[in-house]
């Protein structure tokens, strides 16, 4: 019988070595993700046939056969539908979006005028890329450039009136430019004052605690239709006669509110996220409450819930287009408003223009959710243990 | 007897002589202290003077209010009857004067609290710069005197979740030490520790109370107490049941509770 040590003494310590070969390299891979069970080979194959199956056909609409020069309809209509195009074609229309861009790009906004909001539009890229990228410098002054700044030379520019500036009224604005306005205005109100109602919610005052709880129950109670309508039709019948604020001020106050609202429960879930041995260690050192909150308690709880402020974000800049149900075109709006030219009117137009807006809002919106993605992991400073 | 911690009493290396304590300087002072969580009193008629330089241990089973106390002290608890003298200023509702006393007062946690957004320097920076107002070129050398002193300074530029519990512990010693507390309170700063890391801490302690710190520790090491403290109180059901040096304390405890305490921790 073999006698079983109990004793062991190791003589020497083993050193790390590379990992086997079958663990590295595109064939592990392949076998990892692609093929490590029976399941999901059949996955894996089935996957496959759909993408074969699809994306062909989407690649041959909306490139090899689209149209993509033409002044009007006949060159997206098939012959029998009084066109160029040979009998049983389908391709996208892209002539009619690049016939339309500029009402897309800007509404009704007065053709001579449209260097003004490409002035507007070239300045926020130069000040918001910079603020952006964490490297460049200076972002203190970027930031006043950019949530200071630009809002009033932009009021001025867009809305003239003054320097000279024709007027042009806001119920001419549509298309990206609304929209861009509405998310821009949204996003920079929604952020600070959702925060600051989160803050009122969980504050140990009892009356600016129940000032908060209503505003939000109720903003967050209402659809944003609702919310848009009452500003637009009910509003004025409050208002002494011959008092009135611009419909689009109406609407932007009205999004903004309903951000907020959304906004600061997003932010009071961050909030709630803090253990409470960050406030006390706040606490203990001397902090008084802003200190607290926005050294220690407010940087931690807004990078929990990037996500969900991104999702907030996202989620208001599609609403927008709900203002067309008080007569202000969006870029969406302003597309649909086109479908019915008689000039472009076709069996492809309306898809066409509707991918087109589709992607643009895509667009947009991947874009934020790409730079959130950056940003989390930019701040994660690894507490996670 | 042995006693059953991570690090025995012999391994506590004190300058006795350097340990000075004030016979007439209160550093705090507790009067008929009260307090209740809603119905439940959990402290109840606390009485205590803290000289300064005074090194107290204070122990207990768990639930006996030990923490709840020394919380009391820089309000993060508020009492509701009797009196609190942090440094001549009384703790009431007022929020300037809770600032002052937590100014005064340091706090090392059971679970470090450290900011873990910020890192090593910042974390040590940032009550000096914002509640002191001292310049951050300033409070940075501050600092970095400090993280010396507690053995880290190369982890300075690190985040917390970088380091390990021990180096934690100290940079929250560091931290607090940044502000020049005139009082250090400690609750349970090694029982979140694993073994190996238990003595770095309970060195940095004592090297403090050579200086002349006046602190407050709620402990359950045993051979810290016995070799570092000049009082320890053992506490019970929201009460101060005995309080004694700690010769006294372990050798000779009076209280039948106190006795059966001492004879479930040291074997």
């Amino acid at each position: 019988m073999q006698e079983h040590d109990l004793s062991f003494v190791r003589v020497e310590m083993a050193l790390a070595q590379s990992a086997p070969s079958s663990e590295r390299g595109l064939g592990a891979w392949i076998r990892k993700n692609l093929i490590a069970s029976t399941g999901d080979t059949i996955l894996t194959i089935i996957g496959i046939v759909l993408v074969a199956m699809i994306l062909p056909q989407l690649i041959g609409w909306a490139f090899i056969n689209a149209q993509w020069i033409g002044t009007d309809r006949t060159f997206c209509a098939t012959v029998a539908q009084g066109g160029i195009q040979p009998d049983g074609w389908s391709g996208a229309c892209w002539a009619f979006v690049n016939a339309k861009f500029g009402q897309f790009m800007f509404g009704r906004y007065p053709i001579d005028e449209r260097w003004r909001p490409i002035l507007v539009a070239i300045l926020f890229v130069a000040l918001l890329v910079p603020l952006l990228i964490p490297k460049v410098p200076r972002k203190g002054l970027n930031a006043i450039l950019f949530f200071g700044a630009l809002p009033i030379f932009a009021f001025f520019l867009l809305v003239g009136g003054v320097f000279g500036l024709p007027h042009v009224e806001t119920s001419l604005w549509g298309g990206l430019l609304v929209t861009l306005t509405l998310s821009f205005v949204g996003i920079a109100v929604s952020l600070p004052l959702g925060i600051v109602l989160a803050l009122g919610r969980r504050s140990k005052m009892p009356i600016v605690k129940m000032l908060c709880v209503i505003f939000i129950e109720t903003v967050r109670g209402i659809p944003l239709i609702t919310v848009l309508f009452m500003a637009s039709v009910m509003l004025p019948l409050f208002l002494p006669a011959g008092v009135s604020f611009d419909k689009f001020l109406r609407a932007l106050i009205g999004v903004s509110l309903f951000a907020a609202a959304y906004m600061s429960e997003v932010v009071r879930g961050g909030l709630q996220a803090i253990p409470k041995g960050q406030y006390e260690g706040a606490d203990s050192l001397g902090l008084g409450y802003w200190q607290k909150m926005g050294l220690i308690v407010l940087p931690q709880a807004l990078k929990l819930v990037i996500p969900g402020i991104v999702n907030t974000f996202i989620g208001m800049f599609k609403d927008t287009s709900l203002v067309s149900i008080i007569s202000m075109f969006d870029l969406l709006g302003v597309v649909k408003q086109n479908f019915s030219d008689p000039n472009w009117a076709t069996p492809q137009t309306a898809r066409s223009g509707l991918v087109f807006a589709a992607f643009v809002f895509w667009l947009f919106c991947f874009g934020m959710s790409r730079y959130s993605m950056f940003t989390e992991r930019r701040l994660d400073t690894g507490h996670k243990r | 007897m042995t006693i059953e911690n991570a690090v025995s009493a012999e391994e506590i290396k004190v300058n006795a002589a350097k340990m000075q304590v004030s016979t007439t300087d209160v550093a705090i002072d507790i009067i008929g202290m009260h307090k209740w969580y809603g119905e439940f009193h959990v402290l109840k008629d606390i009485n205590l003077k803290v000289m300064r330089g005074e090194r107290i241990v204070i122990c207990g089973p768990s639930g006996s209010g030990k923490s709840t106390m020394i919380r009391c002290i820089n309000r993060l608890e508020e009492h509701q009857k009797g009196k609190i003298i942090v440094d001549g200023k009384e703790l009431t509702n007022d929020l300037k004067k809770i600032d002052e006393v937590r100014r005064e007062v340091g706090m090392v946690f059971q679970h470090f609290n450290l900011f873990p957004h910020l890192t090593i320097l910042e974390n040590c920076t940032l009550a000096p710069i914002w509640v002191r107002k001292t310049p951050k070129k300033q409070a940075e050398e501050i600092a970095m005197h400090f993280l010396k002193r507690v053995k880290i300074p190369e982890q300075a530029n690190k985040y917390p979740g970088q380091l390990s519990g021990g180096q934690q512990q100290r940079v929250a010693i560091a931290r607090s030490l940044c502000m020049n507390p005139r009082i250090m309170l400690f609750d349970e700063p090694t029982s979140a520790l694993d073994p190996e890391m238990i003595k770095e801490v309970l060195e940095t302690m004592v090297g403090l109370a050579e200086e002349g710190m006046t602190m407050l520790c709620v402990t359950h090491e045993m051979g810290f107490a016995r070799k570092v403290a000049n009082r320890v109180i053992f506490m019970d059901q929201g009460q101060i049941v005995e309080q004694n040096t700690p010769a006294e304390f372990f050798d000779n405890p009076r209280h039948e509770r106190t006795k059966l305490f001492l004879s479930q921790i040291l074997h």
